[in-house]
């Protein structure tokens, strides 16, 4: 019997206007995984949240069929949806830190699902949220349970907030983006949890923008757009042999070492995704362009950067990979001349770059730019996407600003008249556009990307990687490009950097060093990544 | 994943424009209060528009007259018109609210951006003080500047300001603070600019963000504190028709023509609840455009 079992289920937001789900059907019977697959703005949230009676305010619901455990949903009232909740579906959100309440112990999270279901008597409630902790793999139970969220790790978290899902023992887990936001070794173990609760005949209803994360998992896979399925089927099925022209961009479109050299942003058609290659990047000098000796840098007792060296020459890409707190962001800081390193020496084109007064850095400063994660972080809040790329303009003389302005955005292929608008009123990939046309604006010699992708849709991060080639291409300019997607640094780097508290684990070609790891950790990280299971070479034996 | 917020409208470029919304959407006392303050100022700018009478024309003859024909609100103890001393009056105690608002941002502003921007022990140093000044209640500290200084509408309009300025300080400082260590102006330090230049492009536009709603509502704490010490005599000097002088003059004929104390009490009073309605208005508008 399924557990779930929804026909052409729509979800409208009436009052904004907007059509979420147009139309979809879902079941998910006991013990399997079924995954959604989409980019924002697909409507695979709404769709798991309407499973629960959590649409969102203002939400329409409608469906032919729309069955929880054999009974007509569509005449629930808020009692029965509150029964539902936690006690035949538990809610995984992405974010553990935001849904779990930051005043109050975990073990009483866990405890108050025991008790809103009945589950367990009062009296051994404490003692059951302990076991729950275990249960998911949470290292001192009794001890952990007694602290608060903010104590835990992001894996820790995520795995509290599973444990307080599953407290209630529903025969459904809905996952939202379960691992989005950690790392990929904490991923892999969070990944190994749920396929453990699977085994045990939990059903799981997995969402995520990330194919191979769900290539791992999922019995069955449907790929949504735009509020519909464009396909559905087995899992092996989709990923190998896809039927549908967005599933094979989608999957084109996901960088790795197979993928270098060509385009990510293919264009499917007649059945098949072709990658066009990219241009060839002009021959490389030898010397350094700009070169990082010993680096170190501390925060109080703490240190960030230990003993960091590296070099970059011109025309290349170096990659510097590593999970949160490794100090990749921190190495760029230095590299960039915005922090001064504790010991060691920047050079940028053979002069010393740093320990020098900020005079004499402010000349060579256009030399060296800046792609950070979050573009709208970066961007004056009051000022329109004109004045923004114009703001390292300040060599040009003011009347010939505007022509340069359009030239920028026209490269970064965007329309001129986005000049006059506003940045908070363009999409995600836009935003990075424009901070890449201001990198580009003073003609730098380097360009340090920080994250400059992790927070786009894959289709959207095949454009702006593909878009940061041909720039590579055109103007030799070299990258210094961090990035905690192995797969991404890949596709990108000619050398990489492995950091790990700190310090420089391994560094090499980038093959060398992905296809050969000679550090465990390294190994470890590699074999951590989520893969689609048909790009050869990514899983070291 | 945020499939709702995807979609929502963008901030800007909506069909209708900011600060454009219709009267009709409007709850009915924020147009009260503003219809109020628009009052206020045309009493302050231009008294003759709403009352042809003289304040200082005394008429022993018509003393304490109630409320009626000739004078809507009344004669006071010399027979003077109350509503056109209250009139009157509104232009004294807003220009020194406004005067003591004045001298509150541009020394708040000051000290604050310096110590925002200064380094650790400075800022301790500048922050310090602000906390020892906001220790004394504002009347208080007012008081003790005038005992020093002396009575007299410009040192009113100085002690008054000189208590609002932590007000001011404080938040700017920590505007500062966080506009300094922002993305974007670490960005324009990768561009190459000196920093006087960020300073004034970058960090000052933005630190300003939440002034004109504190000025706003520090304006109506400056008009009750200026009608408080002006009760107590230290303000100006009657003839004046200031409110506070007004009040305290009225005080001893309460018995007798409640109508010379009433006026001008309604009158400090609906200001300053018009004001700090207006600005606790704008607050909430500036604090949803920004989250």
């Amino acid at each position: 019997m399924s557990l779930v079992t929804v026909e052409d289920l729509r979800v409208g937001f009436p009052r904004a206007g907007v059509r979420a789900v147009r139309g979809i059907g879902l079941t998910v019977g006991a013990g399997e995984c079924v995954a959604i697959v989409g980019e924002s703005g697909s409507g695979k949230s709404v769709t798991a949240r309407s499973l629960v009676g959590l649409p969102g305010p203002g939400a329409e619901v409608t469906a032919a069929r729309f069955e929880i455990g054999g009974r007509d949903a569509l005449r629930f009232g808020e009692r029965d949806w509150r029964r539902v909740r936690g006690g035949f579906a538990g809610l995984v959100l992405q974010d553990a830190l935001v849904s779990l309440d930051p005043l109050r112990r975990v073990g009483d999270e866990i405890a108050e699902v025991l008790a809103t279901h009945d589950v367990v008597p009062r009296a051994g409630r404490a003692r059951r949220a302990a076991e729950l902790l275990a249960s998911v793999g949470v290292p001192e139970p009794e001890t952990r349970a007694r602290q608060y969220p903010h104590q835990l790790s992001g894996g820790l978290r995520q795995r509290a907030l599973i444990a307080s899902a599953l407290a209630a023992d529903p025969p459904l887990i809905i996952a939202d983006e379960p691992t989005t936001a950690l790392d990929v070794t904490v991923q892999a173990q969070v990944l190994a949890l749920l396929a453990a609760r699977k085994a045990e005949g939990t059903a799981l209803l997995m969402i995520s923008h990330d194919l191979a994360v769900v290539a791992s998992i999922a019995d069955r896979v449907l790929v949504m757009k735009d509020g519909v399925v464009v396909e559905e089927g087995p899992t092996g099925r989709v990923l190998a042999a896809p039927g549908h022209d967005y599933t094979r961009t989608l999957l084109a479109a996901v960088p790795s070492a197979a993928s270098r050299g060509t385009r990510l942003s293919a264009i499917a058609a007649g059945g098949v995704a072709l990658r066009t290659p990219l241009p060839p990047r002009e021959a490389r000098g030898t010397e350094p362009i700009l070169s990082a000796d010993r680096l170190t840098a501390s925060y109080g007792s703490r240190r960030l950067v230990d003993e960091v060296s590296l070099e970059v020459r011109q025309g290349e890409t170096v990659g510097i990979v590593g999970e949160s707190g490794s100090g990749k962001t921190t190495v760029a800081r230095l590299l960039l001349g915005l922090l001064e390193p504790a010991s060691g020496e920047v050079r940028l084109r053979g002069e010393r770059w740093s320990g020098v007064p900020e005079r004499r850095r402010r000349r060579s400063r256009t030399a060296i730019q800046l792609i950070s994660q979050n573009p709208l972080d970066s961007f004056d809040p009051r000022y329109t996407v004109g004045r923004l790329v114009a703001e390292p303009l300040t060599a040009l003389p003011r009347h010939r600003r505007r022509d340069r302005v359009s030239e920028l955005l026209d490269r970064v292929g965007l329309d001129g008249d986005v000049a006059a608008r506003h940045p908070r009123a363009l999409s995600g990939g836009q935003r990075q556009r424009v901070a890449i046309a201001r990198a580009l604006a003073p003609r730098p010699d380097i360009l340090v990307c920080d994250e400059p992708v992790s927070a786009l849709d894959v289709s959207i991060q095949a454009q702006v990687l593909d878009l940061l080639a041909e720039i590579q291409a055109a103007d030799g300019t070299s990258l210094v490009f961090i990035s905690h997607d192995l797969g991404v640094v890949h596709h990108v780097s000619d050398r990489v950097v492995v950091m790990r508290g700190g310090r420089v684990v391994e560094e090499g070609h980038v093959d060398e060093v992905f296809f050969m790891p000679r550090e465990d950790y390294t190994r470890d990280l590699l074999a951590a990544v989520p893969t689609l299971g048909r790009t050869p070479g990514r899983t070291p034996g | 994943m945020t499939v709702v917020k995807e979609h929502t409208p963008p901030l800007t470029g909506s069909p209708r424009p900011r600060g454009a919304a219709r009267l009709g959407d409007l709850p009915f006392g924020a147009i009260a209060s503003a219809a109020l303050l628009a009052v206020v100022v045309v009493a302050a700018v231009a008294p003759g528009l709403l009352t042809r009478a003289d304040p200082l024309a005394a008429d022993p003859l018509r003393a304490l007259a109630p409320p009626g024909g000739a004078h809507w609100f009344g004669t006071d103890h010399l027979g003077r018109d109350v509503l056109a001393r209250v009139v009157h009056g509104a232009g004294h105690s807003l220009s020194i609210g406004a005067g003591a608002v004045l001298v509150a941002v541009g020394v708040g502003l000051l000290l604050g951006v310096l110590a925002g921007l200064a380094p650790r022990l400075l800022d301790e140093a500048l922050s310090r003080a602000f906390d020892t000044l906001a220790t004394f209640p504002d009347v208080m500290l007012a008081l003790l500047v005038i005992a020093i200084l002396g009575p007299g509408t410009g040192n009113v309009i100085l002690a008054i300001g000189l208590a609002q300025i932590p007000n001011y300080a404080r938040v700017i400082r920590a505007q500062t603070f966080v506009v300094r260590r922002s993305g974007y102006v670490e960005q324009a330090v990768t561009f190459g600019l000196a920093w006087p230049r960020l300073v004034l492009r970058h960090v000052l536009p933005n630190a300003l963000g939440p002034l004109p709603v504190l000025a706003t509502i520090g304006l109506g704490q400056a008009v009750i504190a200026a009608s408080g010490l002006s009760f107590l005599g230290m303000g100006p000097q009657p003839p004046s028709p200031e409110w506070g002088t007004m009040l305290a003059e009225a005080r001893n004929y309460l018995r007798v023509a409640w109508w010379q104390a009433f006026f001008p009490g309604v009158a400090v009073t609906l200001t300053v609840i018009c004001l700090t309605a207006t600005g606790r208005r704008l607050q909430r508008r500036f604090e949803g455009r920004r989250s």
